[in-house]
C-alpha cells in the first residue's frame, strides 16, 4: 500500500566543537559561528522511512526542515539518499522558536503536505537533546506518537485500518507496539545507520535550490531551473503554510531564557603521583587508614 | 485520511499570577512512573525536591500515579516523601504505559487542579509523555533539569516583574554552558529530570498524605487506547552504578572492550560498579546503561576513580559532586585532573594492576 511519509530533519551546528562565539545575547545559538550538519538521529529516521518506502511500493518520502535558507542543504542531503520531495520551511518569524513554537510550525506544514501516514524524526536533535519536537507535533495534529523507535517493522492493514509495528526500546527494555495510522515516530541513533549518498541522485539533485539560496542577480543555471522544475526546491513562509505569526518563533515561545553562563570548574588541590609502586601504595594506604576505602 | 489541527486557544492556562496559599490550586505537581506495581526511583528523587520547592513557595505537594492494579500497592511508596495529596488512577490498559490515555489523564486533571509546577522523571516516559501535555496545554517545558530553584524574573521588553518563578537550569549545547530557562506567563511550569541528579530522602515535616481514587472513565476516552503494546519487556538492572559507593570508570583512553575488563577486576575487589564516557560507550568499549554524565547518569559515589578519561564537560556534570576524585591518565594536563584529588600520572595498563595489588595487600 503506498505511504506518505514526512521525514522531519533538523540542520544542526556541530555542538561537538563548540567556540565562544556561538552564543547570542539572548542566550539563543548563533548557528553561523559552527558547522553545520544534518542531525544524526533524524538519518537513522531517515533510513527507516526509506525502508517503508520500498517495501510499501508507491510510497513516497518527502524531508521536512525549518531553519535559515541555507538549510536547504538538509533536503538536498535527502534527496541524495533517496527521498522524493522535500520542503524548506524558512520565515524571519519562525525564528527563536522553542520547542512548542518549533513544533507549531512543522505542525502547520504538515497540514499543509496534507494525507500524511508517516511523520518520522529522530528522538532528538544535539544542540538541544530535547526530545520535544516529536510529540508535540504529534499532539499539534491530534495524531498518536511512538517516541524511541529502533526499528520500523512494517505497515500492515487489518480491516480497512492501516497499522505500523515498531520495536522501541524503553529503561530497561523493550517493547513492540502497534499504532493506527497516521503516526508520529521518533527514531533512537542505536536504530540503522543512514545509507549513503547515492552518486546518480548526487548528479541528479547537486544544483537543486530553494528560491532564497539563489543569488538575486541570478546563478549560472537559470536555464536548467527552467527546463527542470524538481531542481526549485519548495520553500514555505510562515503566511504559505498559514500560520498563526503569534504562535510562531520567539512570540509563541512560553519559555523564555533567563540567564546563560559558561561553565568553569573550579580547580582543586590535588596530590600528583606517578605511576610508580612507592606512591601508588601510600596513596592506597592513605585512603586505607581515612577509611575513605575499606 | 485528513489531519486537523487542534484549537489550543481553548486549552491555554494562565492563572493569575498571585500564589495562592490554599489547599488544592496551584501546588507542586509529581508525575510518579511506575513498572507494574513499582515506582521508579526518579519519582521519588522528584517528591524530595517538589517537597522543598512547595514549601518555599507555601504551596501543597501533589502526586499522580496511573496503572493497573495499583491501589493499595504504591501509596506507601509515595507518600513518606512529603505528598500532601496523591491522585492514584487504577484501570486495565494503563499499563504498559502509551502516550495519549496518560495524557488525558494529566491534562484534564491539571485543568481542575491547576499547578504551578509539574515534574516529571527525564526517562522514556517522561521525555515521551511531558512534551506532549505541554503541547496540549500550551505550557512550556524543560527537558533535564540539573537544578530546580525559586526565584524571580524581569521582563524587561515588557517592562514585568514575575516573582516565584520555576528557574529550570540545564546545560545546553554539549554541556558547555548552563541555561536558566523559566515560563513567565503559562501553568504549569513543567520539568522533567534524569535519574540520580536530585537525591530522595524521606520527608520528617508534617503533610496531609490524603489519597483519592479518582474515575479514570471521566478522565479518559475509549478512543485513546487505540495504541497496543504487543509485547513489553523489562529486565532488573544489571547493576547498581547510581548506588555504588565507589565508581571506576573507564574513558576512550582504555583504548578497547579488552581494556575494561582491568577495570571490572578493579571495581570487583573495591566493591564498586563500573562506568564509562560517553566517548567510551560510543566506541563500543561498554553498555549504554553504564554511560556517566549529562546524557547518562548521574553518580555521587565516595570515591570516583576515573581511567583514561579526559573529561568533557558533559562527564564532569555527572561525576563532579563525587567525594574523592582520582584520575588516572598519562596526559597530565587532561581537563579532569582540575577536579581530582589524586592525578596519577601515567598509563592506565600500568596503574590499574597496581591499584589492584596495593589494595589487595593492605586491606586485610
Amino acid at each position: 500500500m503506498a505511504l506518505k511519509i514526512v521525514v522531519l530533519a533538523k540542520q544542526v551546528p556541530d555542538t561537538r566543537n563548540v567556540g565562544k562565539d556561538a552564543m547570542t545575547a539572548e542566550g539563543t545559538v548563533n548557528r553561523s559561528a559552527l558547522p553545520a550538519i544534518f542531525n544524526p538521529e533524524d538519518l537513522n529516521a531517515l533510513e527507516q522511512a526509506l525502508r517503508l518506502k520500498e517495501q510499501n511500493p508507491g510510497s513516497t518520502v518527502g524531508v521536512l526542515t525549518m531553519g535559515p535558507p541555507r538549510a536547504g542543504e538538509i533536503i538536498r542531503q535527502g534527496l541524495y539518499r533517496g527521498a522524493d520531495t522535500g520542503w524548506l520551511l524558512t520565515d524571519r518569524l519562525f525564528a527563536g522558536a522553542d520547542t512548542l513554537a518549533t513544533s507549531y510550525a512543522l505542525a502547520t506544514a504538515i497540514k499543509k503536505i496534507g494525507d500524511v501516514d508517516v511523520v518520522i524524526g529522530g528522538r532528538q536533535a544535539i544542540d538541544g537533546d530535547t526530545a520535544q519536537v516529536g510529540p508535540q507535533v504529534a499532539q499539534k495534529l491530534g495524531l498518536n506518537q511512538v517516541t524511541y523507535v529502533e526499528e520500523v517493522q512494517g505497515v500492515q492493514e487489518v480491516q480497512g485500518v492501516k497499522k505500523v509495528t515498531v520495536k522501541r526500546v524503553i529503561d530497561g527494555g523493550v517493547e513492540t507496539v502497534e499504532a493506527p495510522l497516521p503516526v508520529v515516530l521518533t527514531v533512537n541513533g542505536s536504530a540503522a545507520p543512514c545509507r549513503p549518498q547515492n552518486a546518480k541522485l548526487v548528479m541528479k539533485y547537486k544544483r537543486a535550490t530553494c528560491p532564497l539560496e539563489r543569488p538575486a542577480e541570478g546563478t549560472a543555471y537559470d536555464a536548467l531551473y527552467e527546463e527542470r522544475p524538481y531542481l526549485t526546491l519548495n520553500q514555505w513562509s510562515v503566511a504559505d503554510v498559514d500560520g498563526d505569526p503569534s504562535q510562531c518563533g520567539l512570540s509563541g515561545s512560553p519559555t523564555k531564557v533567563k540567564a546563560i553562563k559558561n561553565i568553569v570548574f573550579q580547580a582543586k588541590e590535588s596530590k600528583t603521583l606517578t605511576a610508580s609502586d612507592a606512591d601508588i601504595e601510600s596513596m592506597i594506604k592513605e585512603l586505607l587508614d581515612e577509611k575513605i576505602i575499606g | 485520511m485528513s489531519i486537523v489541527m487542534l484549537d489550543n486557544q481553548s486549552a491555554k492556562v494562565t492563572t493569575p499570577l498571585a500564589h495562592g496559599r490554599g489547599a488544592g490550586g496551584e501546588a507542586v505537581f509529581v508525575y510518579c512512573e511506575i513498572e507494574e506495581t513499582h515506582v521508579q526511583e526518579v519519582s521519588q528523587e522528584l517528591l524530595t525536591k517538589g517537597r522543598k520547592l512547595a514549601n518555599t513557595l507555601g504551596v501543597e505537594l501533589h502526586a499522580v500515579v496511573v496503572g493497573t492494579a495499583i491501589k493499595g500497592q504504591v501509596e506507601d511508596q509515595i507518600l513518606p516523601y512529603g505528598v500532601d495529596k496523591l491522585f492514584v488512577f487504577d484501570a486495565p490498559e494503563l499499563f504498559p504505559y502509551t502516550s495519549a490515555p496518560h495524557t488525558d489523564i494529566l491534562v484534564n486533571l491539571f485543568r481542575e487542579e491547576q499547578p504551578q509546577i509539574c515534574l516529571m522523571g527525564a526517562t522514556v516516559i517522561g521525555r515521551d509523555l511531558g512534551p506532549r501535555v505541554s503541547s496540549s496545554l500550551t505550557s512550556g517545558l524543560t527537558a533535564d533539569c540539573t537544578e530546580l530553584e525559586i526565584g524571580s524574573y524581569e521582563d524587561k521588553k515588557n517592562d514585568k516583574v514575575y516573582d516565584n518563578l520555576l528557574y529550570q537550569i540545564r546545560p545546553a549545547f554539549g554541556g558547555n554552558i548552563v541555561a536558566t530557562i523559566v515560563n513567565p506567563e503559562h501553568r504549569p511550569q513543567m520539568a522533567t529530570v534524569r535519574s540520580g541528579v536530585m537525591q530522595k530522602a524521606i520527608y520528617e515535616g508534617e503533610c496531609r498524605k490524603e489519597v483519592v481514587y479518582p474515575e479514570v472513565s471521566k478522565y479518559v476516552s475509549p478512543e485513546a487506547f487505540v495504541v497496543k503494546v504487543l509485547d513489553h519487556h523489562v529486565e532488573a538492572a544489571k547493576h547498581n552504578l547510581k548506588g555504588a559507593p565507589i565508581v571506576v570508570a573507564g574513558g576512550y583512553g582504555m583504548g578497547s572492550k579488552e581494556g575494561f575488563d582491568m577495570l571490572f577486576e578493579l571495581a570487583k575487589v573495591l566493591h564498586g560498579e563500573v562506568g564509562g564516557s560517553r566517548a567510551a560507550v560510543d566506541a563500543g568499549f561498554c553498555d549504554h546503561d553504564r554511560q556517566i554524565g549529562q546524557t547518562g547518569v548521574t553518580v555521587h559515589p565516595k570515591v570516583y576513580i576515573a581511567c583514561g578519561i579526559s573529561g568533557q564537560i558533559q562527564h564532569i556534570a555527572g561525576m563532579q559532586d563525587s567525594g574523592i576524585i582520582i584520575s588516572v591518565n598519562s596526559d597530565p594536563d587532561a581537563p579532569i585532573n582540575r577536579i581530582a584529588d589524586y592525578v596519577i600520572v601515567g598509563t592506565v595498563e600500568e596503574v590499574v594492576p597496581k591499584l589492584i595489588k596495593y589494595y589487595k595487600q593492605n586491606s586485610k
